[in-house]
């Protein structure tokens, strides 16, 4: 709990909810009839609406962003480090909206929340949203608010592949696309992560097809390996190393399977703590939301041809010792920009946290950012 | 106009307005900004240092940290720029012919400055101090410099004619880049910065 709120915080903040009545159709051929985004807030919006910025969050993210819930919050949002008073994204400057994305569950329409049309829980029947499905929820969301144009949409991970697919579908509607350790789709290595993950899941004996909560029970030991899974590879070798060495929690070892290493102890803690706050069907379909992100597909593979009409200027960062999320990865995007004469600046910042980085206070990172965005005010001003 | 350092404010004279233009080695970004606001070039500058890719950024131009050693091939097709301009950095990067080569692959024209490893002190000081020189152009010891390639006026027209590489404009300059006429009558002996502009042959 925050013994009082730092000043540069944006303070205690509250969730704000829209139910939307108009049928969304989705990628998959299914559409929802109806269905509710949860979101916040940050900043005000000024006289002429153009200094709103989207935040689209990763994979298990949410749209609590920054600030605090209540004096009993342990942590802040989770993107606080860059999001507030005189940081990154200047919430004196900017009007910051941050959405839990379909599917979620925290709030927005998802597999833990009912489905109007038969008053149970939508569970494993809910459908797969895909990375497009977003973008075209967040514009109606924007629609909502008044926003027709964002000063900015910034993202990391598969934040960052919902800021591209907001430049490719709607270029009029942003002036910025800020694209953070992302990628134009995932390598073959990173979807078979994903169907680990998925199979820890899915193998659990309390998943029960998707339908756990008829029974009472959550699958706690395949979210747990699936988040160990990815703690594992959001993280580099050295970041490890310098974290936890081969440090042992008892001094000695001991000839059992209990834990030992700290890093087997950080892993479990880390599982543990996943059970608690997500749902195993959301994670599943954030892995397909992943999984099928490619632009550049329908283009036959051409992500120049696919990002040809954007027309927001993009800042693209990336971090060394990223290696799910490479920095190739992101030069890949960077080329298919200059290949159009798209204004681009990329940062390949020196980093030893691997994907998690981008969560990260790095001085480059943040100096790269907060420059950026501070001309990106100047504009919108 | 903000005050713009001599050579960059010689080479932006060369450069045709409403250009596209690649700036190796762009450093904090000052041509491409006075390009673009002068003479309404459009381009992207390329650069290493964390602290000049912040630099770039805050003033609007477009950079993208890379190292000029991994080549141009990562980012830029053939002929993409007008001219690709490398300023005090030749001397600098690993393989200099193939930097040039590159530069004519990915634009029409290449400019590029580098301190004259001929100049008169140079040779003084290796002729008879017996050391390897060190000036205004060159301040750094031998032993802990970024200038691995120095080379003279002579070497770089020969590499020139070596590579098919045409030279349109030439200039020499001191370090406060003022030119005389001394300079232009042996500009391998009294210039210590020199300015070349070139095409493909």
């Amino acid at each position: 709990m925050p013994e009082s709120i730092p000043a540069d915080s944006v303070g205690l903040v509250t969730t704000h909810r829209h139910h939307f009545d108009l049928p969304l159709t989705l990628d998959c051929g299914r559409a929802l009839a109806q269905y509710d985004l949860v979101f916040e807030t940050y900043g005000e919006l000024n006289a002429g609406r153009s200094n709103a910025i989207l935040i689209c969050h990763a994979l298990s993210g949410d749209h609590h962003a920054a600030g605090f819930h209540s004096m009993d919050d342990r942590k802040p949002g989770w993107w606080d480090s860059a999001i507030g008073p005189g940081k990154p994204i200047d919430t004196n400057r900017f009007f910051v909206v941050s959405l839990n994305n379909l599917g979620g569950c925290k709030g927005s329409s998802g597999p833990n929340t009912v489905n109007p049309e038969t008053g149970k829980l939508w569970g494993p029947d809910f459908p797969i949203v895909t990375v497009r499905d977003w973008v075209n929820s967040q514009a109606r969301l924007a629609d909502t608010l008044g926003i027709r144009q964002w000063a900015a949409v910034i993202g990391g991970s598969l934040g960052g592949m919902q800021v591209m697919q907001w430049a490719i579908d709607y270029p009029e509607r942003l002036r910025h696309a800020v694209v953070i350790a992302a990628a134009p789709n995932l390598t073959a290595q990173n979807i078979a992560f994903n169907e680990v993950v998925r199979q820890a899941l899915r193998s659990d004996p309390d998943f029960h097809d998707g339908r756990y909560a008829d029974f009472g029970v959550v699958p706690a030991q395949g979210l747990k390996i699936a988040r160990m899974l990815g703690h594992i590879t959001y993280l580099s070798d050295d970041a490890m190393r310098k974290k936890f060495g081969r440090e042992l929690r008892e001094g000695k070892i001991s000839f059992g399977f209990d834990v030992e290493f700290q890093v087997e102890s950080y892993l479990r803690y880390q599982g543990e703590s996943f059970v608690e706050r997500f749902d195993a069907n959301t994670y599943l379909l954030m892995t397909k939301a992943l999984d099928y992100f490619d632009p550049a597909a329908e283009c036959d593979g051409d992500l120049s041809a696919a990002l040809a009409g954007v027309q927001a200027k993009f800042l693209v960062v990336s971090f060394t010792s990223d290696w799910r999320f490479s920095p190739e990865r992101s030069r890949e995007i960077v080329k298919a920009l200059l290949d159009g004469d798209k204004t681009v600046s990329y940062a390949e910042v020196e980093a030893h946290h691997g994907h998690d980085a981008f969560l990260i206070p790095i001085p480059h990172y943040f100096d790269v950012f907060r420059s950026y965005m501070e001309n990106v005010a100047c504009e919108v001003g | 106009m903000r005050e713009l350092r001599p050579d960059l404010a010689i080479i932006s004279e060369w450069i045709e307005p409403g250009s596209r233009v690649l700036d190796l080695g762009c450093g904090d970004g000052k041509l491409l900004d006075h390009l673009s606001r002068e003479r309404d070039v459009d381009g992207y500058g390329l650069e290493i240092d964390p602290d000049n890719i912040v630099s770039c950024i805050q003033r609007g131009v477009s950079v993208i940290q890379s190292d000029l050693d991994a080549g141009l091939s990562d980012y830029f097709d053939d002929n993409s720029f007008d001219y690709v301009v490398m300023t005090q950095t030749i001397q600098a990067v690993h393989y200099p012919s193939r930097m040039l080569s590159e530069m004519l692959r990915v634009g029409r024209e290449g400019i590029v400055t580098f301190p004259n490893f001929g100049h008169w002190s140079s040779r003084l000081q290796l002729a008879l101090g017996g050391h390897m020189p060190q000036s205004r152009a060159l301040p750094n010891e031998w032993y802990d410099t970024p200038n691995i390639h120095l080379c003279t006026l002579k070497d770089f027209e020969a590499l020139c004619h070596r590579l098919e590489i045409d030279i349109l404009q030439r200039n020499v300059v001191d370090t406060a880049h003022r030119s005389n006429i001394g300079m232009k009558l042996l500009p391998n002996l009294l210039g210590e910065i020199a300015l070349y502009r070139f095409r493909r042959g």
